[in-house]
């Protein structure tokens, strides 16, 4: 690892989580530079170890997991088996040694382990500790277990998703997790340069539950404005017309939007249907959304035999919002989303080479990178010991004849 | 935590949260807009409550000069401009000159350079784009956006990260840079673990629709929405330790309640595995619980489930969320005053600092004028380009 160029060189993170919503933050640090150290252990590995597909071809192992590798790349990983004093002492240690503690168990797991904000502080004045959990830390529901996937339908992003007729509709995996996780980072990272400025720690309790809402903030002030509730309604937006997703050749879809009645034009002329821009029914941009059946089956009939890539460049170069609906596999292919290198091809201690994600920015002067693949299960527990504690080879037999690296 | 810091903000929506994420956590952060733009819209309100109002028209005399002081004077240079835009006004080799230390950041769909950089794109492109469609609707219909627009806040939680991260290493060497946020990458972070599919199996993930597929090996599809007396519920019948409890204290609830029980009176949910059934199976475990769910309001399945400690939720609209007691008890809303005198309840701060939510220093839309601010700024901060005749009329 490049050290001197990159912005949280010489950040140390420890992370006793699990899952997306703990683990994601360090990773966004990790990216940067920082030193991540993500804690698990053999009994209780991380679950998306263990509990989600995708594996290495198909086959489970708890080194083969896509789900893990995706968030944990650029880390060491150290297995502490917690219900052992050794386990804890060295928990205790890692807290000592770091700046930034993330944590994303159930309220009080911590402290009951000797290892919440207060203990850490006696070990470490100046350090960040963030708590991230579903509900926070107090309230009536602060002990409520949950998934992301499911704390999306509460914070209504389930709601507001598909057909105002039909039910709402999945967002795929814990939505809101990667909400949390990166306002979590946002936390983190003020936290630590007041840290730096004033050597004053802090202790952040973050609610998956209250990030998300803060994507939904217009629609919710306009409730307590107006009581206006926002509903789903499919792909329309009251700003555009046209506004939606069209069936295209191979089986690919186009978005498509118009914000005037010019940009409607434009798009009239790359159709080759230029007359559609002086009809009534579609002239004006109320005209297209009262004929909406009308001109989105006449958009369709245009677009169902061509490729939705190519018909995209067109239309942007007639200056209309177009873009193909990307597929998961054309995240891979994407001109410019390869143009930033989004995906960083890394070797892995089991899966061999794998793609993992790099960062949604790019820094000009300390560019960050994916320093390696994910780690195996406690491949670090020596490196870390003796480098970053500076705890000696007997010591390290003795903590590990007592269960600590369990 | 930053408030030793000054953000001045030229975004568009793909930035606003940006701002409001800095302010949040303790920043002085400006806001800056043409005369005649529209701020009374809710979306405008709730993203750029907690920042100051600049009017400043770029365009006139003296409106880019003062536009350059004010650069000198801040930390953080939040813009989601487009190409040309950014060439005339925020070229970063002469941002760099007027300020060093400045960390400037580009919010834009695609981000600042590329084959794509100048595409247009709205929500629903960017949502396209960054494969969240694919993955949302029926797996056979028309994909999906979110109808809230999320883009933008992706965008712009991504850009408070990058912002704050270039913020350590200036603290630490002076040195300023650019920030450049892809919303299209950012959007990616919405697909959780997706991606990973088809790099390491060659599966493309589709759409789920309402329904959780591709967990039993017999084809089986599980209900997630529930319609019940006043909406929908999210519940899965799942396995595993979690699943296991939540299903017993289900069947628990049902009998309490002498709910029809079918299927579900001699079940060993030790035994049940979501992997392993078959459509029929599943159809007759979940018929009864549809029946009970049918009778049951979304606040007492929210409060059941709490107390039993059973996975699921409802599926709030934003009067359930307005109205959630716990929130209630966080002390979540902060109610302001507008310029205009009306009363307003937004989103607080999102992370409880310290035992403390700081509260929002400032409703949407509080005017401040250049003048003011370069006061506030301090000469000593000022390194302003040379003054001009229509500078001194305008300032």
């Amino acid at each position: 690892m490049s050290a001197i160029s990159q912005a949280l060189a010489g950040v140390k993170v420890v992370e006793f989580g699990a899952y997306a919503a703990g683990p994601h933050i360090g990773k966004m640090l990790a990216t940067f530079g920082a030193t991540v150290v993500h804690i698990e252990s053999h009994q209780r590995p991380d679950g998306f170890r263990t509990e989600y597909p995708p594996y290495k071809d198909g086959r489970p192992g708890k080194d083969r997991s896509g789900c893990f590798a995706i968030f944990n790349d650029s880390k060491y990983d150290v297995t502490l088996d917690l219900k052992t004093p050794a386990g804890i002492e060295v928990a205790r240690r890692l807290t000592a040694w770091a700046d930034i503690v993330i944590e994303n168990m159930r309220p009080d797991v911590m402290s009951r382990l000797g290892l919440g904000y207060e203990a850490a502080k006696e070990l470490n004045a100046g350090v960040v500790m963030i708590s991230s959990c579903n509900m926070g830390q107090t309230g009536p529901r602060a002990q409520t277990p949950g998934f992301g996937s499911q704390l999306s339908a509460l914070a209504g992003f389930c709601g507001l998703t598909g057909d105002p007729d039909g039910p709402p509709m999945l967002l795929y995996g814990p939505y809101i997790d990667f909400i949390a996780s990166t306002l979590g980072a946002t936390a983190v990272l003020a936290a630590l340069d007041r840290q730096r400025r004033t050597g004053n720690g802090a202790w952040i309790d973050l609610a998956q539950y209250e990030s998300g809402l803060l994507f939904v903030a217009g629609a919710l002030l306009d409730y307590h404005t107006s009581g206006r509730i926002a509903e789903r309604a499919n792909n329309a937006d009251p700003g555009a017309a046209p506004h939606d997703a069209y069936q295209c050749g191979g089986g690919t879809w186009l978005a498509l939007s118009c914000w005037s009645d010019d940009e409607f034009a434009r798009l009239a002329q790359t159709l080759r249907r230029p007359e559609l821009a002086d009809d009534p029914r579609f002239s004006t941009i109320a005209a297209r959304k009262a004929n909406g059946v009308e001109l989105d089956a006449i958009i369709a009939s245009c677009l169902v035999t061509q490729d939705a890539g190519d018909v995209a460049a067109r239309l942007q170069a007639a200056r209309v919002h177009a873009y193909p609906v990307n597929t998961i596999a054309d995240l891979f292919r994407d001109p410019q989303l390869a143009y930033r290198r989004i995906w960083r091809r890394r070797l892995h201690g089991e899966i061999g080479d794998v793609a993992c994600y790099f960062s949604a920015f790019d820094l000009s002067a300390t560019p960050g990178d994916v320093t390696g693949a994910a780690p195996r299960l406690g491949e670090d527990n020596a490196l870390v010991s003796r480098d970053f504690l500076g705890i000696s080879e007997q010591e390290y037999a003795a903590l590990e004849e007592q269960g600590a690296f369990a | 935590m930053l408030e030793a810091y000054r953000v001045l903000d030229l975004s568009d929506r793909t930035g606003w949260l940006a701002g409001r994420l800095l302010a949040d956590l303790g920043a002085d952060v400006i806001k800056v807009e043409g005369p005649g733009a529209d701020i009374d819209g809710p979306d405008w309100q709730a993203y750029n409550v907690n920042k100051r109002l600049l009017r400043l028209d770029l365009a006139a005399p003296g409106g880019h000069a003062d536009f350059e002081r004010l650069v000198a004077g801040v930390d953080f240079l939040v813009e989601s401009a487009s190409p040309e835009e950014r060439a005339r006004i925020f070229d970063p080799a002469r941002l760099r000159e007027l300020n060093p230390g400045l960390i400037h950041v580009s919010v834009t769909p695609f981000g600042t350079s590329g084959p794509r950089a100048d595409w247009l794109a709205s929500d629903l492109e960017m949502m396209a784009a960054g494969g969240a469609m694919s993955l949302a609707g029926e797996p056979d219909d028309v994909p999906k956006r979110v109808t809230v627009p999320q883009s933008h806040c992706w965008a712009g939680a991504q850009a408070a990260v990058g912002a704050l991260t270039a913020l350590l290493y200036r603290t630490a060497t002076g040195e300023g840079q650019h920030v450049d946020v892809s919303g299209q990458a950012a959007v990616i972070l919405a697909l959780s673990h997706a991606p990973a599919f088809w790099d390491l199996e060659g599966i493309v993930p589709t759409r789920a629709g309402a329904f959780v597929t591709g967990r039993s090996i017999k084809g089986a599809r599980y209900r997630a929405f529930w319609p019940c007396a006043d909406g929908y519920l999210n519940f899965v019948l799942y396995g595993g330790p979690a699943g296991r409890r939540t299903n017993a204290q289900l069947v628990a609830w049902m009998r309490e309640r002498g709910a029809e029980l079918g299927a579900l009176a001699d079940i060993d949910w030790k035994r049940f595995d979501p992997r392993l059934a078959t459509q029929q199976d599943v159809d007759a475990l979940e018929g009864p619980i549809a029946q009970f769910f049918l009778g049951l309001k979304k606040s007492e399945f929210l409060e059941q489930a709490s107390r039993r400690e059973m996975l699921g939720y409802p599926v709030s609209t934003m009067r359930d969320i307005a109205e959630d007691p716990q929130l209630e008890a966080r002390e979540f809303w902060h109610d302001l005053t507008t310029p205009g005198g009306e009363p307003q309840r937004h989103c607080g701060s999102f992370a409880i600092i310290d035992g403390n939510r700081q509260p929002l220093a400032h409703p949407p839309g509080t005017a401040v004028d250049v003048r003011t601010l370069l006061a506030e700024f301090g000469a000593d901060r000022i390194r302003s380009a040379p003054e001009t005749a229509h500078e001194r009329q305008t300032v």
